[in-house]
This record gives C-alpha cells, sequence and structure tokens, in this order.
C-alpha cells in the first residue's frame, strides 16, 4: 500500500507541470490581445502601453511562463486584468461556493442514481427497470440550462417558492443557503444521477449473477440483506471511481449552470475571465481545478485500494 | 388555551413577516446584465460600473433626460480666455462619504488624478485639459491646450467625478476596493460576480431626493434569468431587457416598463483606406457603398430583429436628437436604384465579408442585411468573430466591413470625431477615412459656440461623410428597464445611467 501510494504521490508533481505548460500554451493561442480587450472601445494607446507592460504581456512567452510559475511558488497566482483583485483571493472566494454545490449535487446524484440503480437491476425487465432506464436517459439528454430555466419559471416566478437566482453563504443564513442552491444541485445532480443509474444498473447485474450471491441465497439470507451487505459492496467499486471523476468535473465548475443560477462560483468566474482574455484567472482557477481533479483520482484509487486488496499490490 | 398559543404565534409570525418586507423595502435591489470592472472612476471601463458610480459618485455636472448639461457639484460655469478656460463655481457643504469636504483642491487633485494615473481610462477623455487652477475654495479653473467644446460633456460622466483626496491617497492602486466619492450611497461590499452593496451616506448634499437606505446591485447575465428575478419580487428594477422578454413584462401586471433612446448606435463600418483589404470596389467606389446603405430597410431591419423596439437611424445621433441634422434623413430603400449604382460601378455582382461580433442581435441583424443586400446584387459573406479579436483584426485592416456598436457619447463630437478623422486614435477610425474638409469642420465644431453655430459644423461633416459612406449608420440602441410597479420617480436617460435620486416605493 505504502508502494502504491508513493508511486501515486510522485506523479503529482510532473502532472501539474505538464497541466502548468498546457494551460499556459492553450491560452495562447486564443485570438486577440488582453491589453486591447482590457482598453475597452475608447482603445487609448496609452492604457493600452501601460497593461502590456504591467502584465508583462510585452515578453516573451518562456519568460512570461516563468514568472507566472515563481509566482506560484510564493503563493502568488497574479492579479486579475480586470478587476484588479489578488487571483489568489478569487479562487479561494469561489473554491467554497463551488464545492459546495458540488456536494449538494453529488448528494442529490448519489440520492438518485444509486437506490434507482439498485432497483433496476433487482427488478430487470420490468415496468420499474424501463421506467427508470427511460428517466435516466430523459436525465441525460435534457440540457441543463433549459431544465434551470423551466426549473425557475415553476418553483420561482410561478410558484414563488425558491429564489430564481443568486447565493447566499451559509454563515450569513443557512436556510437561504440551502434554498438557493436547491434548484443548481437538482439540475447538476440529475444529470450525474442518470449516469450513476446505469452504472449501478449494469454493476448490479453483474455481481447479481455471480456465485459468491447464489451461495448466500442459497445459505437463506433475506434479499435485502444479499443485494445491500453482499451485491452492493462489490458493485460499487466501478461507481466510486465514476463517482470521483463527476466531482472533479463539478469542482472545474458547472459553467452554464453557474451562469443561469447567477452562482458565483469557479464557473461564472471562468467564463468571464475566458471572454475578457483575463489569463492570470484563467491560468490559476484551471490549474486549482487539475489539482482538484489530480488529488480526486488519487482518492479514488485509494478508495478502490481499500475496496478490492487485490489492487494495493 | 392551545388555540389562543397558536393565534398569538400566528400573530406574531405576521408581525415579523410583515417587518421583514417593511425592512426588504428600505432597500433598492437593482439586476444589472454584467458584473462590473473596478470600481475606481480613473481606471474603470464598463458600462455597467458607470450605473454602479451613478449612485456612489456625483459629478461636476450632470445631463438632463433632454441632454443639457445641469449642475451637480458645479452650479455655475462658463467658459473664458477665447473657450480655453472653463471656470467652475463648486457647491458649497458637500462632504466626501468619508467626512472630508469637497472643495477646489479635491476636485483639482480628481481631475490631475485622471490625467496622470498610469492606465487611466480618462486621460483621453480630458487631455485637452492642460492643468487645474484653484480660483478659491469653491472656484476652479480648467485651463485648456486649445478650446475644446466636448470637456463640458466629457465631466457629465467618470471623468468630471470627484473622489476624496485623503482616501485615494491612502489606498493607491488599490482605490477601487473601497471608493469614497461625494454621491447619495458609500460603499459597504463587493463580493465578485455576486452583488455590490452600498448604504445610504447620511450627509449627502441632496439626501431629501434618496428614499432608501440600501442599494445592491446584482450581476446577472441571462436576460430571461433577470427577468424571472424581477417578476419573482427579488429584484426591484432590470436594466437592458430583452426586445423579446418586452412582450412578457408587458404582460406582467406586477411590472411596468420604461425605455428611452440610448446614445449608442450600431453601424457598418467600412474599410476605405486601412492595407489591402480595402482595395476593392466597396472599399475604394463610393457609389458602391451608396448601393448597400439602398439596398438596406433600416425598419424592416428593426422589426424583424428587434420586434420594433430599436430606432431606426442614418447619423451619429438618433433622430430625436438635439444633433440630428434634419436635412439628411434616412434614405428608404430603393433596390432598383442600389442594382443601377452597382451596375455603373462595373460591380452588378459584388461578394464581400462582412466582419460581426458574434452575439446573437449582431448576428440576426447581420443575416438581415445580407438578404436584403442580396436582392440588390451583393453577396455577404458572414464573418462571425469574438469581440476582442474583431477590434483586434479591425486595427490591423484585417477587414472589408465590420457591424460593430459604439456605446455614444453626450457630446456629438464625441460619436462622430474618432471615426472619421485623419487625426483620431488608429484603433478607432479603423477604416483610415481621411478628408480634410471634414476635418477643417471638426477642429472648428471643437471651438465651441452656441448649439446653432456646431450644428452649421455638423451639417457641413454630414453632407460630407454621409455621402462618402465609411460608415453606414443602423439603428440606435434603446435602453429598456422592467420594474416592480410600486417603483416611483424612475427617470430614463439617453446615457443608461440609473440615477437613484427620486426613486422610491409605494
Amino acid at each position: 500500500m505504502t508502494a502504491f501510494l508513493l508511486r501515486r504521490f510522485a506523479l503529482i508533481l510532473p502532472t501539474l507541470f505538464f497541466v502548468s505548460v498546457l494551460i499556459f500554451g492553450l491560452q495562447q493561442l486564443l485570438p486577440g490581445d488582453p491589453a486591447q480587450a482590457m482598453a475597452g472601445e475608447d482603445q487609448d494607446p496609452a492604457v493600452i502601453a501601460f497593461l502590456r507592460q504591467k502584465y508583462h504581456l510585452d515578453q516573451p512567452l518562456p519568460l512570461r511562463y516563468w514568472y507566472w510559475v515563481e509566482g506560484i511558488a510564493h503563493g502568488d497566482f497574479g492579479e486579475s486584468i480586470r478587476i484588479k483583485r489578488p487571483v489568489r483571493d478569487l479562487i479561494l472566494e469561489k473554491l467554497p461556493v463551488t464545492a459546495e454545490l458540488a456536494g449538494l449535487a453529488m448528494l442529490v446524484a448519489l440520492a438518485i442514481g444509486i437506490p434507482a440503480g439498485i432497483i433496476a437491476a433487482v427488478k430487470q425487465d420490468t415496468a420499474i427497470d424501463y421506467g427508470a432506464t427511460m428517466a435516466a436517459l430523459w436525465g441525460l439528454s435534457i440540457p441543463n440550462f433549459w431544465l434551470g430555466i423551466l426549473m425557475i419559471l415553476l418553483f420561482s416566478v410561478t410558484l414563488g417558492w425558491l429564489p430564481a437566482s443568486g447565493f447566499v453563504t451559509p454563515a450569513e443564513s443557512l436556510k437561504q443557503n440551502l434554498l438557493t442552491l436547491i434548484m443548481p444541485a437538482f439540475v447538476l445532480g440529475n444529470a450525474i444521477a442518470a449516469v450513476m443509474m446505469r452504472h449501478t444498473r449494469s454493476a448490479m447485474l453483474q455481481v447479481l449473477s455471480a456465485d459468491y450471491v447464489r451461495t448466500a441465497r442459497a445459505k437463506g439470507l433475506s434479499q435485502a440483506s444479499v443485494i445491500l451487505r453482499h451485491a452492493l459492496r462489490n458493485a460499487l467499486i466501478p461507481v466510486v471511481t465514476l463517482g470521483a471523476l463527476e466531482f472533479g468535473g463539478l469542482l472545474s465548475g458547472a459553467v452554464l449552470t453557474e451562469q443561469v443560477f447567477t452562482i458565483p462560483g469557479f464557473g461564472k468566474l471562468i467564463v468571464d475571465a475566458v471572454f475578457n482574455r483575463d489569463y492570470a484567472v484563467v491560468q490559476g482557477v484551471v490549474l486549482c481545478t487539475a489539482f482538484a481533479y489530480i488529488m480526486l483520482n488519487l482518492f479514488a484509487d485509494i478508495a478502490y485500494a481499500l475496496i478490492n486488496p487485490r489492487l494495493r499490490v | 388555551m392551545t388555540t389562543r398559543r397558536i393565534l398569538a404565534a400566528a400573530t406574531l409570525l405576521g408581525f415579523a413577516l410583515l417587518a421583514g418586507t417593511a425592512l426588504a423595502q428600505t432597500t433598492l435591489r437593482i439586476g444589472l446584465a454584467e458584473d462590473p470592472d473596478i470600481l475606481d472612476p480613473t481606471l474603470a471601463r464598463t458600462f455597467v460600473g458607470r450605473i454602479v458610480f451613478a449612485a456612489m459618485c456625483d459629478k461636476l455636472v450632470d445631463i438632463s433626460p433632454g441632454l443639457e448639461v445641469v449642475p451637480q457639484l458645479a452650479t455655475e460655469w462658463h467658459w473664458v480666455d477665447d473657450n480655453k478656460g472653463l471656470l467652475m463655481t463648486l457647491r458649497r457643504g458637500v462632504t466626501f462619504q468619508d467626512g472630508e469636504k469637497m472643495d477646489a483642491a479635491a476636485v483639482k487633485f480628481s481631475l490631475e488624478r485622471h490625467l496622470t494615473m498610469p492606465g487611466s481610462n480618462r486621460k483621453a477623455e480630458i487631455s485637452a485639459l492642460k492643468s487645474v487652477e484653484i480660483v478659491d475654495d469653491h472656484t476652479v479653473k480648467l485651463v485648456l491646450d486649445k478650446p475644446f467644446a466636448p470637456l463640458l460633456a466629457q465631466l457629465t460622466d467618470r471623468a468630471g467625478m470627484i473622489v476624496s483626496p485623503k482616501a485615494a491617497e491612502a489606498a493607491g492602486d488599490k482605490f477601487g476596493e473601497h471608493l469614497v466619492c461625494a454621491g447619495p450611497f458609500k460603499f459597504t461590499e463587493r463580493v465578485a460576480q455576486d452583488r455590490i452593496v452600498l448604504d445610504r451616506f447620511a450627509d449627502y448634499w441632496n439626501k431629501d431626493t434618496i428614499h432608501f437606505d440600501r442599494v445592491t446591485f446584482l450581476p446577472i447575465p441571462d436576460t430571461t434569468v433577470r427577468l424571472a428575478n424581477l417578476q419573482s419580487g427579488q429584484l426591484d428594477l432590470i436594466e437592458r431587457l430583452a426586445a423579446t422578454d418586452l412582450d412578457a413584462a408587458g404582460k406582467d401586471s406586477r411590472l411596468k416598463v420604461a425605455a428611452i433612446t440610448s446614445l449608442a448606435y450600431a453601424d457598418i463600418l467600412i474599410n476605405t483606406n486601412n492595407g489591402e483589404r480595402s482595395k476593392n470596389p466597396l472599399g475604394q467606389d463610393k457609389r458602391v457603398r451608396e448601393a448597400l446603405e439602398l439596398s438596406i430597410d433600416r425598419e424592416a431591419l428593426n422589426q424583424v430583429v428587434f420586434n420594433g423596439q430599436f430606432t431606426p437611424g442614418n447619423q451619429w445621433e438618433a433622430p430625436s436628437s438635439p444633433w440630428y441634422v434634419k436635412s439628411m434623413p434616412i434614405p428608404p430603400r430603393d433596390v432598383a436604384k442600389a442594382k443601377a449604382l452597382l451596375a455603373a460601378a462595373g460591380v452588378p455582382h459584388l461578394s464581400f465579408t462582412m466582419m460581426v461580433p458574434n452575439t446573437t442581435d449582431q448576428l440576426s441583424a447581420a443575416q438581415v442585411i445580407q438578404s436584403m443586400a442580396a436582392e440588390a446584387g451583393f453577396d455577404i459573406k458572414i464573418q462571425a468573430t469574438e469581440f476582442a479579436s474583431s477590434i483586434d483584426l479591425a486595427q490591423k485592416g484585417e477587414f472589408e466591413a465590420y457591424q460593430i456598436d459604439w456605446s455614444g457619447r453626450t457630446d456629438p463630437d464625441g460619436n462622430l470625431y474618432n471615426f472619421v478623422s485623419c487625426k483620431a486614435p488608429p484603433a478607432l477610425n479603423s477604416s483610415r477615412y481621411c478628408n480634410q474638409d471634414v476635418d477643417a469642420e471638426l477642429d472648428a465644431e471643437r471651438v465651441g459656440g452656441t448649439v446653432d453655430e456646431r450644428m452649421a459644423h455638423f451639417a457641413k461633416i454630414a453632407a460630407i461623410t454621409l455621402v462618402d459612406r465609411p460608415l453606414i449608420y443602423l439603428w440606435h440602441l434603446k435602453w429598456v428597464y422592467a420594474m416592480s410597479n410600486k417603483l416611483t420617480g424612475f427617470t430614463a436617460y439617453p446615457d443608461g445611467l440609473i440615477r437613484p435620486q427620486g426613486i422610491a416605493m409605494k
């Protein structure tokens, strides 16, 4: 297990280095000059020259990369060219918002996806199975932004039960915080629940036909005990990996959902940053997301190894 | 007994809810279409930022809905020294939100800050200003290199905002994180992309016009969601209601709508003189450009794309503006004449590329123009380009035609000079149009004088540029607001700003 962990940890730094080069390089392919984008429609040459100099945009690319990496080593992710605030502060401000939304969305996904997958597998080829499969297909195919707007029109405008958009921190009001996140968490969780349901169903079907399950049944164990204690534990192994990947995806910012519900998280931050050529923000957020993704994959590997000892060697 | 307790609890709850409602009504909640950039009037550049400033920072002078310059922090002004000096008398008894006195020294500090601060977005707007002289505590003289009539109009916007010297000096380039001005609301909190909260400034000089304790600005980019927030009662007022949402807002008995023709306009900029891409019949032959204009039905364009909400136009000023040159009205569509002009130019069928920023409205309009122009013999290829990239390409001359918006300025000079003058910044006159007669008239209108005197120069400029057509003006945007029908006292202004003075909740 130790060797396994060491191997995984050793890969983190080279992966981050590769990701940083990729982020930095790809961003340079974007057409348009950030200084021009920031100078607005007046395009004052003095302002453009000042911005180029202040943000090292007049320096060669390798040197700019070096400045960036050197800054990160000192905890400085640069400054937003648009709102003139340190990128680190913006990340620290937005990360908890996105993390909370991602966590709630995962809860929704797990609460719907896993039970639906189990029931569909146990009731294979029945109306319940078909119904669950159709619901999953619906969840996968419905665009997030469209579902979001429909929910706003129903629950906010027509019924007046939930706030249409915005965000309140738990410290300000836990109740308001949850009320503002119910709809976006459902919209995001709904799509993931569909994937979870499909994976849980197929994994369960595989496990339910295994010898040890038949043995458990032969021993006279109850249906619930066979399914929940014996079958589900093994069936969940692929679902854990899937969950980690989906959670990583959510942490990178649910771009459309955050836009529709005006949630001030990573998604909104990165969209605005890309359109404004706010390089430092894009780089900082993507690097942070990549790091979260790597760590979640690592945790998934560890969880996988804990559940299935054969993978530890 | 139990029933009594329940009743008592219900009554208390009712009172609590009513109290909550009453408290909520001391806050004005405004939905913005974007998140503003830095809240420092010297460095800021976004339109939504100007809306926030309108609640925080009073200016030397303001505009009326009819575009006249009216007093704000300055009560009187007049031109001196052959229009090379502007003498301004300041309002007495005005304090900044940090308690400091607003006086001539503060005006000098603020204007000099606009002129000298690195990265200042105001420097170009008031570059004619050579120095600021303090005549006495409440009088300043703005000294100019040469007469520049548009200066007064510049002072109705961010360039005229006066900031607290003490707070600005202490904060340095971080002033935008805690701006201190002399407006009705003071800065309280900003959460990027979420909200900007301002609280009432108790010592505001015009405090009787302020009826809210707090203003909260909430950036909500999606127009449908912005309207949904208004309909569900989470907002009191939203700006830039989409033309497609106008019906829904109009039918909702809880809401009302206000609109005004803005200073902004959309046009097709034609590359007449900027590199290789100008060397084609569209760039070189004004008959071809006239044919293009004649192929467009502006009213139909307005109806199809904007539900008739915008104002068709053929000049840098809207037909409703006092600066509109009435002798040159919108030419009606005339396909036969357009075809004849193309034939005379020797290009009965002409293909060219039109660069268009990839926003829904602009692209829809481009498609309608493409279809109209095709009837006259034009084959327009639409090149949808992301905005920042389109600016870059236009400056480099890598375009033949470019459909674009200009956000508009109060003084007509600001809507014209930078696009047609030989001396204009190359970044704005992307077509590199240059005509010495136009320049002579532009120089003359800048000297100042009465409205009629300046209008005579604008009429001569119109007679040349509307025939040469380096730009074909298309429409003037309207600022459309939707608000709770309990809101009273809101006035729409052509600059699109939301002035909190007078707004109240019934």
